[in-house]
């Protein structure tokens, strides 16, 4: 029944061991939010989910014939390519104009298709590339920080968005986060991580787990506190040397 | 009776040169989104060497050049998937190839003297059967691209979407890799070894700055590979110069004249 099922998979990049004994399962139309600090390995998770890096360990079973809609944190085109966005959004399978138009009105970007995509901001980008897997009429949306490059109204409405997909597709969301505010209020459930998985449930339950509370640094402060984390947590009670196996960083206003 | 004669072998090189660039254009195109100019010299390097072994062996040149370049596409894409230093790999690979080619033609010494034409092509000498071969080589490669091609453009723009979406970019990386080693083979006679990266990268280059998709920068370079070709044999009717390197300074003249209008 289960879209896709992660059964103890670990992932090593040569001697390092970047993810380690990871089980976890998405169902039809669930919203999964993975949470941890930079270097905890959740891209390098959704990126094994995909099949795109190998796991060492473990076994990954996705629902015969599923169709994932993958959302990357970023994407970087060759400047010597020239491609509109109408151009990218046919790729890897053609979709018709109006196809196209609808998705890209449903994003935000209307009328924007005959853009080259080497020009877009990180805001614009990241909703087109939400556009492309909408159109794959996804019944499961993999989102890797889906929210990086927009403003903070950007943000509530993309989640608005998100939310009003699984509404009307009953597609289920698998993304990763680290605006953990937005995540609470979005999610059914919620996987911390760190290498392995520190706790999971649903927001309410992880939101008052000690795991959660020692890998974001809370002490008994308000939300803003959240955004206090310190971003090189290490654990006491693991041998794992976590490592930056991909290159984002993204900078909360330590306020 | 001179004149039918000399339109023949002209209308021939022509074709050639047009054969050609059906297959350089759209291949050029991804070796320059890919960055794989190098990885393409390389492959055309070890041709030479193909050429020796075929003429050791009593071959078909076609298919020594063809044989040597896919062992070297494969090798090297191999190579690159487990992560070596590339530009270290192909320097090695593609000099050791071409030089040992050098080397073991030289034995032959009918072929001794007529070395400049596998570095430097021979187009004014096309017969019937190569430049049948030439069309068949490049209509091969163009069906091949065209087949894949939605698949190799999204592995090209990522690999990560493409592996999202069930296509394996291992795979769209060998179609290139055998593309390539079928251009160069086919290229071999028309522009040499020396300059068969020029004439896939050059073209695709010049159209980028006029093309809004991929498709339209594989078409024209196709076009520009065309006007190439035959404003190259036209040089080199005209002063006499080696026809593989004439189409290559036709090309860049054209590449020249592109970014100059492109800064203006």
């Amino acid at each position: 029944m289960s879209l896709i099922t992660a059964d103890h998979i670990c992932v090593r990049f040569g001697a390092e061991e970047v993810l380690h004994d990871i089980s976890l399962t998405v169902r039809p139309g669930e919203i999964v939010t993975i949470l941890g600090p930079n270097g905890s390995g959740k891209s390098t998770l959704l990126r094994a989910l995909l099949g795109i890096v190998p796991a060492a360990e473990g076994r990954i079973t996705r629902q015969p014939g599923l169709r994932i809609g993958y959302v990357p944190q970023r994407l970087t085109i060759d400047r010597t390519m020239p491609i509109t966005v109408r151009r990218f959004l046919s790729l890897p399978s053609r979709v018709s104009d109006a196809q196209a138009g609808e998705a890209l009105a449903r994003v935000g970007m209307a009328g924007q298709g005959h853009e080259q995509m080497t020009t877009l901001s990180g805001g614009q980008l990241q909703r087109v590339l939400l556009a492309r897997a909408l159109l794959g009429r996804p019944q499961l949306l993999m989102l890797d920080e889906p929210t990086s490059g927009l403003d903070q109204p950007g943000e509530a409405a993309f989640y608005r968005l998100i939310e009003e997909v699984r509404a009307e597709t009953g597609a289920a969301v698998l993304m990763i986060s680290h605006d953990l505010h937005v995540v609470m209020a979005a999610s059914d459930r919620v996987i911390c991580l760190n290498g392995h998985i520190c706790c999971e449930g649903t927001p309410r339950v992880v939101s008052t787990a000690p795991e959660y509370r020692a890998l974001f640094g809370l002490g008994t402060q308000g939300a803003l506190a959240l955004y206090r984390h310190e971003h090189d947590h290490a654990h006491e009670d693991g041998p794992h040397h976590h490592h930056h196996g991909h290159d984002h960083s993204h900078d909360h206003p330590h306020a | 009776m001179i004149i039918p004669m000399l339109d023949d072998f002209l209308v021939r090189a022509g074709l050639a040169a047009v054969g050609l660039s059906l297959a350089t254009g759209p291949l050029g195109s991804f070796v320059v989104w890919r960055r794989m100019a190098y990885f393409g010299d390389a492959t055309a390097h070890a041709a030479v060497l193909g050429v020796a072994l075929a003429l050791a062996t009593d071959l078909p040149i076609g298919l020594g050049t063809l044989t040597v370049a896919l062992a070297m596409a494969v090798t090297v894409a191999g190579l690159s998937a487990r992560g070596w230093a590339m530009d270290t790999t192909l320097g090695v690979l593609a000099h050791s190839a071409l030089a040992f080619g050098l080397v073991a033609v030289s034995f032959f010494p009918t072929v001794r003297t007529d070395l400049s034409a596998y570095l430097f092509g021979d187009i004014l000498a096309v017969s019937r059967g190569d430049l049948a071969l030439v069309w068949l080589g490049a209509l091969a490669v163009l069906a091949l691209l065209a087949w894949r091609w939605q698949a190799l453009l999204t592995a090209t723009v990522s690999e990560d979407l493409a592996h999202a979406a069930d296509i394996r970019p291992d795979r769209e990386r060998l179609v290139l890799v055998i593309a390539l080693a079928l251009v160069v083979a086919v290229a071999l006679k028309i522009v040499g070894a020396l300059l068969i990266a020029a004439m896939l990268i050059i073209p695709a280059a010049t159209a980028r700055s006029f093309a809004r998709t991929p498709e339209a920068m594989a078409a024209l370079a196709i076009a520009i590979g065309a006007a190439s070709g035959i404003g190259g044999l036209a040089l080199s009717l005209w002063q006499d110069t080696p026809t593989g390197p004439s189409i290559i300074v036709v090309a860049a003249g054209l590449f020249a004249l592109a970014s100059l209008r492109q800064q203006s």
